[in-house]
């Protein structure tokens, strides 16, 4: 898994600084699109893993769980900050300003402080247990917000190249490079979870040792 | 007893509580007044502005004001361990839930009801507009919904009284976008049409977060 990650997070960079041919109208900057999309998708994965997993802690009370929902959790605020750092790096070239209050972009900033809030909740929580319920609840409830903050931005107002990806806006050495570069966040997505749960884990296991002992 | 009565009889104890410290309202209505007038001064408004910002500023005062009080309701039953005397009562986690709802619910509308006409008076605007009061209806319903859902989650953890607002209000994003774009044409006198779809988008967010609260509301608050 490791040796696939690596392998395909360089074909991506070679393929995104080498091989893509640059787009004709707005430039070299156009490039950033290939992390920005890959990011961007990996963010929303991660806070439907954490939705799903917030439901398996709920239903079965097991520790792993819950660890592999906090910790997508933490991934996903990290990508989405990404995706707000990339995002109007590419904006300001394209459109002549850094931020507009479109629907995707709301949106990921709505997700973005839902998620940190999800985060500090969990920290400041009296006890770990707790910590995992509350987050469980907010990683379920906040994943449904989604749809509907999306829905009520877009009526509100909109301006972000959508369904380019749909109308045969890419050439296909484009598409080949954005589906590599996909590909290549995802796994690494992967990695990062199964790392970070296990530390989460690991950690429990060593605070209950700790407890056994000062019994 | 029915489950209504049940609900009823923990609402009716917030009220209680309500009329004999008057804790609550009087500090969050003047707390909503003072947001009101901050922003005046912030803004200067001038006539051709009003129509524009105003419904901001008035769901602005809403939002912080429902903020403290939903933050209040919580807290008191922190005091004194109350929390755990509702807990050991014979009714189901939802009715704790709906009944505690119904009463920040009641809360939020009783400050409604007396900010909004000194708002509208204070920008002269008509008074008695019957539209608005369906959409603050509507919109404090889904504030209320998230919002005990999260005061009773708050509550239990540090920095409680940050805690609440940084959850709350990302949340409630929909409900004030939505409350501010229906607000509008109301105070302009446009058509319903115009109001239309804000309205259904309240709704819908009430009708999901009504559900998915008090199915995990359980869960928040077992000990």
């Amino acid at each position: 898994m490791l040796g696939l990650g690596f392998v395909l997070m360089m074909a991506a960079l070679f393929m995104v600084f080498v091989y893509v041919p640059t787009e004709k109208n707005t430039g070299v900057v156009q490039r950033i699109f290939y992390f920005h999309v890959p990011v961007a998708w990996v963010s929303f994965l991660a806070f439907f893993i954490t939705f799903i997993f917030s439901i398996l802690y709920l239903w079965k009370r097991e520790t792993k769980w819950d660890s592999i929902a906090c910790a997508s959790a933490e991934i996903g605020v990290i990508f989405t900050t990404l995706v707000l750092i990339t995002g109007p790096i590419w904006a300001k070239p394209a459109w002549g300003i850094w931020w507009t209050w479109d629907a995707r972009l709301t949106t990921s900033l709505v997700l973005w402080l839902i998620y940190i809030a999800y985060l500090l909740v969990r920290s400041l929580a009296s006890e770990p247990s707790q910590g995992a319920r509350y987050g469980a609840v907010i990683g379920i409830v906040g994943f449904i917000d989604v749809p509907i903050v999306f829905l009520t931005v877009n009526l509100w107002r909109t301006q972000h190249p959508s369904t380019i990806i749909f109308e045969g806006g890419l050439t296909t050495p484009m598409l080949i490079t954005l589906m590599v570069c996909l590909a290549a966040f995802t796994v690494l997505y992967v990695l990062m979870l199964v790392q970070s749960a296990d530390i989460k884990l690991l950690k429990d296991k060593i605070s209950k040792l700790k407890s056994t002992i000062q019994e | 007893m029915s489950t209504f009565l049940k609900i009823f009889a923990i609402f009716w104890k917030d009220m209680l509580t309500e009329f004999r410290t008057r804790e609550i309202i009087i500090s969050v209505l003047v707390f909503a007044l003072l947001v009101l007038v901050i922003f005046s001064f912030a803004f200067s408004l001038g006539a051709d502005e009003i129509e524009t910002i105003a419904p901001g500023i008035l769901w602005v005062a809403l939002t912080f004001g429902g903020v403290i009080g939903l933050n209040r309701t919580f807290a008191l039953e922190k005091e004194n361990s109350r929390i755990e005397g509702l807990m050991l009562c014979p009714v189901s986690r939802a009715v704790i839930y709906w009944g505690k709802l119904a009463g920040s619910f009641t809360f939020m509308l009783v400050i409604a009801v007396i900010v909004t006409p000194i708002f509208l008076a204070l920008f002269n605007l008509p008074v008695f507009l019957p539209r608005l009061a369906l959409i603050i209806v509507l919109a404090l319903t889904g504030f209320a919904s998230i919002g005990t859902l999260f005061s009773a989650l708050t509550v239990n953890t540090r920095a409680r009284d940050i805690m609440l607002p940084i959850l709350f209000l990302p949340f409630v994003v929909p409900v004030i976008i939505a409350a501010v774009k229906a607000t509008g044409p109301v105070l302009t006198g446009g058509p319903w049409s115009d109001m239309l779809t804000w309205l259904q988008i309240i709704i819908a967010f009430d009708i999901i977060y009504l559900t998915a609260s008090s199915l995990v509301f359980d869960f928040v608050v077992e000990e």
